[in-house]
């Protein structure tokens, strides 16, 4: 039987050919930069601009300026599915090659905390923009962990803070019903402490909805919601979940000017199944959407029009794509705090750190790198590694997203504390003892 | 404790009776819900019952079929035309996976087969995101998806129209298998596939007509989830929604697969609503495999599943 | 001809009935365990301990608790996910309530647990069979996850909702937490995946197995013949969970580091059912090889690319992997139907008379 044959023969071969990840030396002049992502899979309509966003910026660099201070980036992208499996894979494959990493974007929760207890071991940063564990923004106890621009507890209290706002003022709020669905998971749940802590300060009912991964059979929640009839709905989901909630909330006849998504619910790939029912759906975000921005510009011009492009080009500009520009610009950043300290060559591992802790991203900087208005000025210190940013909020018209209101700041004197609560446990739970800040430069 | 057993077995019923319309709601909701699942579970039971393999690549083939239709209306097509040309891809799908994984694996034991379906899910999984891409993309086959009002219950269209489909498609089938020639030489294969052979009945044959059957309830099913969710990987997931009602109606049957859907989707939607916010909420997932396993205990090979026959 | 298998007589039952009874055998396993437990710490790197061994060894150790259950006693099971969190969770109450206790006694204490559950559990098995049973299993995969989710007393009331691997030493080295290296984890995993299969493999050729194996066969004969189906099946879902509770702590201790209850969804319950069928249902060498073959074609395929010098974009990459990896299950299957284990045994068969066809 030849087909046998050819089998066995296949896996003899496959346990002979012995895959060792090849290391290849680092060149003079580069730093390499691992790129997580998850262009396939169930998360792949969110995944895929964020890769593109983030692939486009560094190699626009590459092309425009020749790197940072002549110092070029080496990316090289690691399917992860989403997977918290795959990313342990693609973190140890990629965590010493060409000279090592410089730092990670984990790109998924499940893959962070994964990622959390080697990055102090490994020395290597771990940046979770906006995602991952809230209680390592406290520096103090996770030196290695960065959240900046802001957290999930944050947004929670931006998102009350907007919804008193229009409510006509924080005490307004008092006898208002706000309801909370969120995807049945810890990145879902990590909303309620602060969402709970609110309702009690402001007196607006909160109803916790869970949605069981993945989320794809909506009904019996949004009959709830339909009974409940509440003012606001807040919603933490991901993946199918963003989709059909918003359908289902169309469906109902729900005002889709009173349901606020968080930002991994906020984008086009969520609001394209329901067509015009989405009309007027909100979410939260940290930067700009939109093509409006030197930088894009640029973009077009350096990467595209030379064809070094991954993504198509009629993507450019959408809520994911910019988050990735925005998680890259954050990177680079960092490399040139850094080597103004350091000097203009490829850095190590713990200069990088000291570059993310010391980041001063002012308005001015924003305005030389081609990003003005883009997103909010960051400053990260020793103890604050979640630069407690301010929160903007977006609203669908149909055919983009448009920035409909100002820079909202965080409830900072409700999260603070809950925080460095959060970090002191998690901390003890990994054996780490808290630095002291005044003794650091 | 007096108050749990209040709160689990007194306040639900009587928040039922206290609004009658919402109960209507909910229960037409569940019906609904019900039937989506029906559809899926239809495709696992037409090649169960007609090639003894559990098809564990049932929830891919729906997505393939939707990524399908809606790769080819995006590329301009009008709807009929894509219709007619995704059937003939699920005809040709059919046609392979009969030459390339059922014929050299004729008789071998149920679990073998059911391994075999596994490595066709992952094989589907990449193609069709590799033919047509990963993005969410929107499917619209002209039915809306909002709701009116009938007698102060707020009924939604699109689910309206998947439950006619639903039982429309669930008749034919019923007719096909009990009155046509063909339906009786596929329940034959499903007895024996040996025996089938000996009186005449072309095996290959029957695959072939059966897995198409199964790629155009499929296309039914992909279209319906896909207009309600927009047509992404996920769709896939459907499966797993859609195996408590197989086993709650029997692996074999098709009107089983109806009511076993009408029964999960109805007890899933009402365990949610009224006793789900007593501990949480999310139940809805493991409440219907409980449920489905309940009705197992009594009937050990569900509702209207064939008796199995054991002997010694 | 490899080496003459006659001629080597016994004078004794116990020599007999031994699991290697030919010396040479002996010696062959005995050098496989010394150039695993010696050879590989020195010679993987990182990568390869962290990525591709310890992996293989946990999700072996599951494998060979599935193939107990589904392999020799014929009840196909859906639930491992489920069993290898409670297994998870259990050991990281045990040893957060007590930290001073043996991290792999709180190990096998999770393990108990995780028995208990399964036995829970197994209990419609007296009524269902067949895949009705695997999808019945379900409900215990589905009601399991949830639960961890919801109650917060699983998790210590983390705000984050993870379990993390507390540091712990044994015998003054550190084996689970981020110190801990990946050679010692290895070598961790490997002893207690090496005891199992030990023991694993005693169960199956006692009467404990063939009770299995006469229930999975003919069950009602074999009740005629006086093997109680209540207790049979029942132990092979107690001892099935078992070892799939210790595989699902070491998961989390000695691999992963950090888990949320989306790590032993049912994607994982798939996975390891899989391994069981590929690697050959009854067969303990089966599990082994099953679980190779889901852990390390992946990786090869991942790599492949690069071995070969192509650059193809991920996603690309990732798709053609899916559809090889598919496409070798089909392969496989249509080659040997009975799985990895057959195959070998298939290939040590015409070893024995090579260079002769038959």
């Amino acid at each position: 039987m030849t087909l046998r044959r050819v089998m066995i023969a296949l896996l003899v071969a496959a346990v002979v050919a012995v895959p060792l990840a090849g290391t290849v030396s680092a060149q003079a002049k580069e730093m390499f930069v691992p790129s997580l992502v998850y262009r396939t899979g169930p998360y792949a309509p969110s995944g895929t601009p964020f890769a593109n966003g983030m692939w486009d910026y560094l190699t626009m660099l590459n092309e425009r300026d020749g790197g940072i201070n002549g110092v070029k980036l080496v990316v090289e992208e690691c399917e992860t599915q989403y997977d918290t499996k795959q990313g342990v894979e693609c973190y140890e494959r990629l965590k010493g090659k060409s000279g090592g990493a410089v730092a990670f974007n984990p790109l998924s929760t499940g893959i962070t905390y994964q990622l959390i207890p080697k990055a102090g071991v490994d020395k290597i940063v771990v940046h979770s923009m906006g995602y991952g564990m809230t209680a390592a923004s406290d520096g103090r106890w996770f030196p290695w962990v960065f959240t900046f621009p802001t957290t999930y507890w944050s947004q929670a209290s931006s998102v009350v803070r907007y919804i008193g706002q229009q409510e006509g003022g924080l005490e307004k709020l008092k006898g208002k019903k706000i309801v909370h669905i969120y995807h049945n998971s810890p990145y879902g749940k990590e909303a309620n402490p602060t969402l709970e802590e609110l309702a009690q300060k402001y007196g607006f009912e909160l109803t916790l909805l869970a949605v069981d991964h993945p989320g794809q059979e909506q009904k019996a929640t949004w009959l709830q919601v339909r009974r409940l009839n509440p003012q606001w709905v807040y919603m933490s989901g991901w993946g199918v979940m963003n989709q059909v909630a918003v359908k289902e909330a169309a469906a109902i006849n729900f005002p889709m000017d009173h349901f606020i998504g968080n930002w991994w619910s906020a984008s086009e790939a969520d609001v394209i199944p329901a067509g015009d029912g989405a009309k007027g759906y909100k979410g939260a975000t940290f930067h700009a959407p939109g093509t409006a921005f030197k930088v894009h510009a640029d973009i077009v011009k350096f990467v595209y029009d030379k064809g070094k492009n991954i993504g198509p080009k009629d993507k450019i500009g959408e809520a994911l794509y910019n988050r990735g520009v925005v998680n890259a610009m954050y990177m680079t950043e960092v490399f040139r705090t850094a080597m103004a300290k350091f000097g203009n060559k490829p850095l190590t591992t713990e200069q990088v750190r000291w570059g993310y802790e010391h980041l001063n991203l002012t308005e001015a900087r924003l305005d030389q790198v081609g990003l003005k208005g883009f997103t909010h000025a960051v400053k990260v210190t020793c103890e604050d590694h979640e630069g407690s940013g301010p929160v903007l909020i977006q609203q669908w018209d149909g055919k983009k997203w448009n920035v409909v209101s100002e820079w909202i700041p965080p409830m900072k004197e409700v999260v603070r504390p809950k925080l460095e609560a959060a970090a002191i446990e998690e901390g003890k739970k990994l054996g780490y003892t808290a630095r002291d800040c005044s003794k650091e430069n | 404790m007096l108050d749990l057993l209040h709160a689990v077995l007194v306040a639900p019923f009587k928040d039922m009776a206290g609004s009658p319309t919402f109960l209507v709601e909910v229960l037409i909701g569940g019906l609904a819900a019900g039937l989506m699942y029906s559809l899926v579970a239809l495709g696992f039971v037409l090649i169960y019952k007609a090639s003894g393999v559990f098809n564990f690549a049932q929830g891919v083939m729906v997505l393939f079929a939707a990524l399908t239709l809606v790769g080819l209306i995006e590329r301009g097509a009008p709807l009929v035309v894509a219709l007619v040309l995704t059937t003939a891809v699920m005809v040709a799908l059919a046609f392979a996976i009969e030459r390339v994984v059922l014929r050299p694996l004729v008789n071998q034991e149920q679990i073998i087969l059911f391994m075999a379906t596994i490595g066709l899910n992952f094989f589907l999984e990449g193609f069709g995101e590799f033919a047509w891409g990963s993005d969410v993309k929107k499917l619209d086959v002209g039915i809306p998806d909002t709701s009116f009002m009938v007698w102060g219950v707020q009924v939604n269209r699109l689910e309206l129209t998947a439950a006619i489909t639903a039982a429309v498609l669930v008749a034919i089938m019923a007719v096909f298998f009990q009155r046509t020639r063909v339906g009786r030489a596929l329940r034959a294969v499903a007895d024996d596939h040996e025996a089938a052979l000996s009186i005449g009945i072309p095996l290959n044959t029957i695959w072939i007509v059966v897995w198409s059957v199964a790629g155009l309830v499929a296309i039914v099913a992909g279209i319906m989830w896909g207009a309600k969710s927009g047509v992404q990987f996920s769709l896939s997931l459907i499966a797993l929604k859609a195996l408590p009602v197989l086993i709650l109606g029997g692996f074999t049957s098709v009107p089983g697969a109806i009511v076993g859907g009408l029964i999960i989707g109805t007890g899933e939607k009402l365990a949610e609503v009224y006793w789900g916010p007593l501990v949480g909420g999310a139940i809805e997932n493991w409440f219907a495999y409980m449920l489905a396993l309940a009705f197992l205990l009594v009937r050990p090979q569900g509702l209207f599943g064939e008796k199995i026959i054991e002997r010694v | 001809m490899i080496y003459r298998e006659a001629g080597q007589f016994k004078s004794t039952y116990a020599s007999d009935q031994a699991v290697f009874p030919i010396l040479q055998d002996r010696v062959i396993a005995g050098l496989v365990l010394v150039a695993a437990v010696i050879a590989v710490p020195l010679v993987a790197n990182e990568y390869w301990l962290q990525a591709v061994l310890i992996p293989f060894l946990i999700y072996a150790l599951a494998a060979l608790g599935l193939n107990l259950l589904t392999g020799y006693a014929g009840q196909v099971s859906l639930g491992t996910g489920g069993f290898m969190a409670v297994g998870a969770y259990a050991a990281f109450k045990i040893t957060s309530a007590f930290p001073g206790l043996n991290i792999v006694v709180a190990f096998l204490l999770a393990g108990l647990a995780a028995a208990l559950v399964g036995v829970l559990f197994g209990i419609p098995s007296l009524r269902i069979k067949g895949f009705y049973l695997a999808v019945a299993t379900l409900a215990a995969q589905f009601f399991l996850i949830w639960l961890f989710n919801k109650v917060a007393w699983f998790t210590n009331y983390a705000s984050s909702g993870t379990i993390t691997a507390p540091p712990r030493r044994m015998l003054g080295i550190m084996v689970t937490g981020p110190e801990a290296t990946a050679p010692v984890r290895y070598l961790v995993a490997l002893g207690l995946v090496a005891l199992f299969a030990v023991i694993a493999k005693n169960l199956v050729r006692g009467r404990v197995g063939r009770s299995w194996m006469a229930i999975r066969d003919r069950d009602i004969a074999a009740e005629i013949i006086g093997v109680r189906p209540l207790r049979t099946k029942l132990l092979a879902f107690a001892i099935s969970s078992f070892f799939c509770g210790v595989a699902g702590a070491e998961y989390v201790f000695l691999y992963l580091g950090s888990a949320e209850t989306l790590a032993f969804d049912i994607n994982v319950s798939f996975l390891v059912l899989f391994m069981v069928i590929i690697g050959g249902l009854g067969s303990v060498l089966g599990s082994f090889l099953g679980a190779a073959f889901i852990v390390m074609v992946p990786i090869l395929l991942t790599n492949a690319p690069h071995l070969l010098g192509l650059a193809m974009p991920v996603a690309l990459q990732k798709q053609i992997e899916l559809m090889v990896f598919g496409g070798l299950i089909v392969a496989f299957l249509i080659v040997e139907p009975h799985g990895l284990a057959r195959l070998w045994q298939v290939a040590k068969d015409k070893l024995r008379l090579w260079p002769f066809p038959y």
